[in-house]
């Protein structure tokens, strides 16, 4: 093998491991090999039949696919906020509380078990979209406006949002009893793949066109480097970064609207718990910068997948649900510091002295 | 060794990821020596100092100071430990602190902070460099300048027997400077030596010793100051003889824009919340005017009120004789009105975006949020102006902060033309950049006024805008003082007009 | 230069860090007077004071680590994870294990050291966004602690009981009962260990070189490495505190409480901040003190006591008054803030 080669695969591989999308790939082939070695079944997908009797697909990977869902959802929100203001939202999985319950206030009415729903879910949906949005636009408000952090800005709907969510219905925890209303979480009779998904979908072509077909991406990503910078250009930095809450907003209003169907009822504290750290992981995973500035929305996606990959795989492995954040801990701290500048550098100056002495010795 | 040398760095590498930033350089400090260092912007100057200061560990070469040998310097810590401190452009301060703890922080032996002892210390030396600071008095609450001379301080209290200045008097008025020259001419007589790096020819050639140019990253020499004529300097710091200054400096009174033209633009009793007096304005279509002033005399303010940037309390404003209202920049983005601003880090570049995406950012704005332009056609303007203006860049995707400062500032400069203004604002276009670029946007400012544009031209360096402007507006204390045009435009009118002396306005 | 002294007035002049703290304290007294006006005697004795201090001498110490790490412009939302993980270490070691005293309390410090340890490390040098590891941090130190024992259940251990029920009067406070008796006002060690450790963090940051050095790196991580500091240590040695005092915490909490649970501490790390802020801490760095951080804790259960004691006891109203109060405080900062610098120009 000649010197020059090595060169240019060295160059490849450089380019590999320095591409954005290395990172969230490497982690779904270290999850696919892990389950391969484990218990190739993980892979399996069947035809079945669900509780209603129609045929359904099965497995881990549709239940990932399902599962995800609100989390991918969340992520396209959340990459925008984290792009825009350089912080993060930790109030989702509150404002999920929030958004579900009022949703359920608006499809139950007084009566918490009413014998037939008291609103169509479209009214009740829309409801539920308008109090998401106002809680994006609450913190949205704080951020942009009162120029507060958003991390404590939002932590102040993170502390009083599952108590608002329990105010909305007295306490109560109605229980909505039109059997379709499950339809949006689970199966559509006739059609074998959960309508999350298809929701999920939905949501992720929604933002691709935005992204496409307008100027979204520039505003946020200018916003989010630098706010003086693009004032001077015309950009209002005070209403991009509040749009990418409101946008949130609607991202979580979607997600309560799948995790309420999951159950057909809410249990306020715990609702989406966590979720927020979860989807937070998502654009960390990505490789998007949490400190603001260029986004890949793809990336974060990707990543939101991995971290439900990651649940799942954990849940086949018989991991106590209680204990499954220290193992994801474990597997986020060592993707974090892989992706690390400072080790990446250090391993490829490493790298660098090995091929060196290596052509020293040759 | 000459007994007298303090400091030898020989052979010094350096290199970054696709540049070598420094390559075999040597420099050579004595006693008692004020020394400037010269080179364009990214000739090395600021890689050398940062090298020296322990903030970039060198490649190659080395390092060694009198009575210590050969030294190894890691940190910045490092460096005040032997005996190196520095003064940089940008204030390197903590704005929470206060006075006196940003003079005796990260220094001395042991690990109480005694209050009283170190306020009276500072206090003493305050007083006795004539800053107008209290030692309890928070940092952030002091103007810019006296920050500055805070830091300055602090530096001349460690007793260093090596001072580098990085371009400390960028934010200095003419008697701050002053001040600062007193003390370093004190300090040489010390013993200490001192490193200069500045833009400024004059300042050198007033205080300086030795003169010492780098060039791309290598050694172009050491000279005496008297043996190195200005001229002669500017040729060292280009590689190449260089009338092109002389040339613009030839044209005499600068542009005569054309008389008879129609206002393109009219202020009256415009004020912003900056602190401003009301002021009037108006420039022609073809003219090159400028608002001329001390720093801080309220210059920018002035154009910023006029682009939008700062909130405009009263005043109003006609575009093309056509009343118009600007409260934001998008508003002025509208009416034809560029702003290129004073601070391009802060306010200029959008960092980590491609000089593709910073090119077409202002006009894609002014077009609108729901209609993007193709990848195509953004890679067609922003080439088309990449060659217009000569920017040096790897790619129109290499993202613009790994540009040096002069090419960055032409990105700006790109990003406004792209928009085809009427009238372009140009705060400060050629602080901190490199002599090339400096004429050729001066050239690039009266090209664009005979194709009919309205420029105004704002400069530190008064000769600059005599050789640009038709027309000043002279500022003093945040109010127009003034405004001198044809016969009026001499040196000597302006600093009359400025001193507010028996020349009346 | 000649326009600087004209307008300096004490507003301007006092610096960042004492206009909020007083800020606190202000506040902090307007509302216990309120308290003691519209919920009258429970109020005014004595011992209702004692007992918040009672109820919170971990939150107190939680929040100083949190105030500490905050000033360095970093943060650190493991804190409430590490209490709980430390209190059913603390109490499985002592039930199960025949622990003794002196080995439980090496436990809490032990396991806290090396949670500073291993994230300051990430942190500092390492340069990972601390928001991130601290949040791993949290989910490790949750699930680690119902792996090492998941039911509930109440310390047996007749010296930590000793420990745990051991009051120290105050001298001079106290109040007659019904029967007229005096009581004594009392505080249980985890007070004293508490205002211990405030009284050290508070000499710490004001006469130290370490305590100058947190300021100044969360003032200006750049400056504070070209003025000489050692940034990396210095950030490092914030978080190994913050850990070590989250440890501590942990013992307090359980010489409180007693038993070992999973969902103990719930949200602590979320009340240290709220505290940390009421108490003028500012996130962005810099600014702070711990003698507002203790204020702090003070006002946040002030304010919940009055919203139970006004009846308002379903759980929720909790929530929404912290909130709220938090909402109040950060409005109040950005606005001083922003007129401020406004007073300046």
């Amino acid at each position: 093998m000649s010197a020059k080669k090595k060169i240019k695969t060295g160059g490849i591989w450089k380019k590999i491991v320095g591409n954005q999308m290395f990172i969230p790939v490497l982690a779904i082939l270290i999850l696919v090999i892990v389950n391969l070695i484990k218990d190739p079944s993980f892979f399996v997908v069947t035809m079945g039949l669900n509780n209603d009797g129609f045929p359904v697909l099965s497995g881990s990977l549709i239940s990932i696919l399902d599962n995800g869902s609100e989390l991918a959802i969340l992520a396209i929100g959340m990459t925008l906020v984290t792009a825009a203001s350089g912080g993060q939202d930790i109030s989702v999985g509150a404002t999920i509380a929030v958004a579900g319950s009022a949703m359920l206030r608006v499809l139950c009415g007084d009566n918490p078990r009413p014998t037939a729903t008291q609103a169509p879910v479209i009214l009740a949906f829309l409801v539920a979209c308008l109090v998401g949005m106002l809680c994006g636009a609450f913190n949205g408000a704080l951020v942009s406006a009162f120029k507060i952090q958003p991390m404590v800005a939002t932590l102040i709907l993170f502390t009083a949002g599952r108590s608002i969510a329990a105010w909305i219905n007295n306490n109560e925890l109605p229980i909505v009893p039109d059997p379709k209303f499950a339809w949006f979480a689970g199966c559509i009779p006739g059609i074998p793949i959960p309508t999350s998904v298809f929701i999920a979908a939905a949501c992720i072509v929604a933002i691709m066109l935005v992204l496409k077909f307008t100027n979204l991406g520039l505003y946020t990503q200018a916003v989010g480097i630098n706010e003086n910078s693009s004032r001077l250009n015309g950009i209002n930095p005070t209403f991009i970064k509040f749009l990418s809450f409101v946008i949130l907003g609607l991202c979580v209003a979607v997600a309560a609207l799948i995790k309420v169907s999951r159950i057909s009822t809410i249990n306020y504290s715990v609702i989406a718990k966590d979720i927020e750290m979860d989807a937070i992981l998502a654009v960390a995973l990505g490789g998007n910068a949490l400190s603001g500035g260029k986004f890949n929305m793809w990336a974060s996606i990707l990543g939101a997948y991995i971290i439900q990959f990651l649940t799942t795989t954990l849940y086949r492995f018989k991991v106590d649900s209680e204990a499954r954040p220290a193992y994801k801990a474990v597997v986020v701290i060592l993707l974090v510091v892989s992706s690390a500048p400072v080790v990446r550098n250090y391993f490829s100056q490493l790298t660098k002295r090995f091929t060196s002495a290596k052509k020293e010795v040759a | 060794m000459n007994e007298k040398r303090i400091l030898e760095m020989r052979g010094i590498d350096k290199t970054f990821p696709g540049v070598r930033a420094l390559q075999g350089v040597d420099f050579f400090l004595n006693e008692g020596e004020i020394h400037a260092l010269m080179g364009e912007n990214g000739a090395g100057k600021s890689t050398l100092i940062k090298v020296l200061t322990g903030v970039y560990t060198k490649d190659g070469g080395t390092i060694s100071l009198q009575g210590t040998g050969e030294v190894q310097i890691h940190s910045p810590q490092d460096a005040q430990n032997l005996g190196i401190s520095t003064v940089y452009q940008e204030i390197t301060l903590c704005p929470n602190l206060t006075v006196a703890e940003n003079m005796y922080i990260g220094r001395g032996k042991g690990q109480i902070t005694n209050w009283k002892q170190m306020n009276t210390d500072a206090e003493k030396l305050l007083r006795s460099l004539d800053i107008p600071a209290k030692a309890t008095q928070q940092l952030a609450s002091c103007s810019i300048a006296v920050q500055q001379m805070v830091a300055i301080a602090r530096a001349v209290d460690m007793e260093c027997k090596v001072l580098i200045l990085d371009e400390p008097t960028s934010s200095l008025d003419e008697q701050e400077v002053e001040k600062l020259f007193g003390l370093m001419r004190d300090l040489k007589s010390r013993g200490v030596g001192i490193i200069f790096v500045t833009h400024f020819l004059d300042q050198v050639y007033e205080v300086c010793d030795k003169i010492t140019v780098l060039r791309d990253g290598q050694l172009v020499g050491e000279y005496e100051i008297k043996d190195l004529p200005r001229v002669q300097l500017v040729a060292k710091m280009l590689g190449k003889e260089m009338d092109d200054l002389s040339d613009i400096k030839g044209e005499g009174g600068g542009y005569q824009g054309k008389d008879s033209g129609e206002d393109v633009f009219e202020a009256k009793d415009l004020q912003s919340d900056a602190g401003i007096k009301p002021f009037d304005f108006h420039i022609k279509k073809g003219e090159v005017n400028g608002f001329t002033g001390l720093l801080g005399s309220g210059r920018s303010e002035c154009v910023r009120a006029i682009f939008g940037a700062d909130r405009v309390l009263k005043g109003s404003v006609k575009m093309h004789g056509k009343p118009v209202k600007i409260a934001k920049p998008i508003d002025a983005m509208k009416c034809g009105i560029a702003y290129l601003p004073e601070d391009r880090k802060v306010d200029g570049i959008v960092g980590d975006l491609s000089v593709r995406e910073n090119i077409i950012l202002a006009l894609q704005v002014l077009t609108g949020f729901f209609k993007p332009f193709s990848r195509a056609k953004a890679n067609a303007f922003a080439d088309e102006y990449i060659k217009k203006l000569n920017i040096k860049t790897a790619s129109a995707d290499t993202p613009i902060k790994s540009l040096s400062g002069g090419n960055q500032q032409k990105v700006i400069l790109a990003r406004w033309l792209l928009m085809h203004p009427d009238y372009l604002i140009l705060d400060e276009p050629t602080r901190g950049i490199d002599v090339g670029t400096k004429v050729d946007i001066q050239k690039l400012v009266l090209e664009l006024a005979s194709e009919g544009m309205s420029v105004t031209f704002i400069s530190s360096e008064t000769d600059e805008m005599l050789r640009t402007c038709s027309r000043l507006v002279v500022m003093r204390d945040r109010k127009v003082v003034g405004e001198l045009s044809g016969d009026d435009l001499t040196q000597n009118k302006i600093m009359s007009t400025i001193a507010g002396g028996e020349s009346k306005a | 230069m000649k326009a600087e002294n004209k307008k300096s007035s004490i507003f301007t002049r006092v610096s960042d860090t004492n206009l909020l703290l007083a800020i606190t304290i202000v506040i902090f007294f307007l509302m216990y007077i309120g308290a003691i006006l519209f919920q009258g005697e429970g109020f005014l004795k004595p011992q209702k004071f004692f007992d918040i201090l009672n109820n919170n001498s971990a939150l107190i110490i939680t929040a100083c680590g949190m105030s500490l790490v905050m000033i360095t412009g970093s943060i650190d939302i493991s804190v409430g994870g590490v209490v709980a993980l430390v209190s059913t270490c603390c109490a499985v070691y002592l039930d199960f294990h025949e622990g003794n005293i002196f080995g439980s309390i090496l436990i809490a410090i032990g396991v806290g050291l090396l949670y500073g340890l291993v994230q300051g490390f990430l942190v500092a040098y390492l340069d990972i966004q601390p928001f991130i590891v601290s949040l791993a941090g949290m989910f490790f130190a949750r699930g680690m602690s119902t792996i090492v024992h998941t039911a509930h259940f109440n310390v047996a251990s007749d010296v930590f009981n000793a420990l745990k029920n051991t009051r120290i009067n105050v001298p001079g406070m106290g109040s007659v009962n019904r029967k007229g008796i005096y009581i004594p006002a009392y505080v249980e060690i985890g007070v004293i260990v508490a205002l211990l450790l405030v009284v050290i963090l508070f000499i710490v940051l004001r006469w130290t070189k370490l305590g100058r050095s947190f300021y100044a790196v969360g003032g200006n991580k750049q400056s504070a490495l070209m003025l000489g500091i050692n940034v990396k240590r210095t950030k490092f040695l914030a978080h190994l505190i913050c850990g070590l005092l989250a440890g501590i915490a942990g013992y307090v909490y359980l010489l409180h409480v007693g038993s070992s649970s999973a969902d103990n501490a719930m949200g602590m790390e979320m009340n240290a901040i709220a505290s940390s802020i009421i108490g003028g801490t500012m996130l962005t760095g810099g600014v702070g003190n711990i003698i507002g951080t203790l204020f702090g804790v003070l006002s946040l259960s002030t304010i919940q006591n009055i919203v139970s004691g006004a009846g308002l006891g379903d759980a929720w109203w909790t929530g929404i008054t912290i909130a709220s109060m938090l909402c109040l405080f950060l409005v109040i900062q950005s606005v001083v803030m922003a007129q401020k610098k406004r007073a300046l120009e």
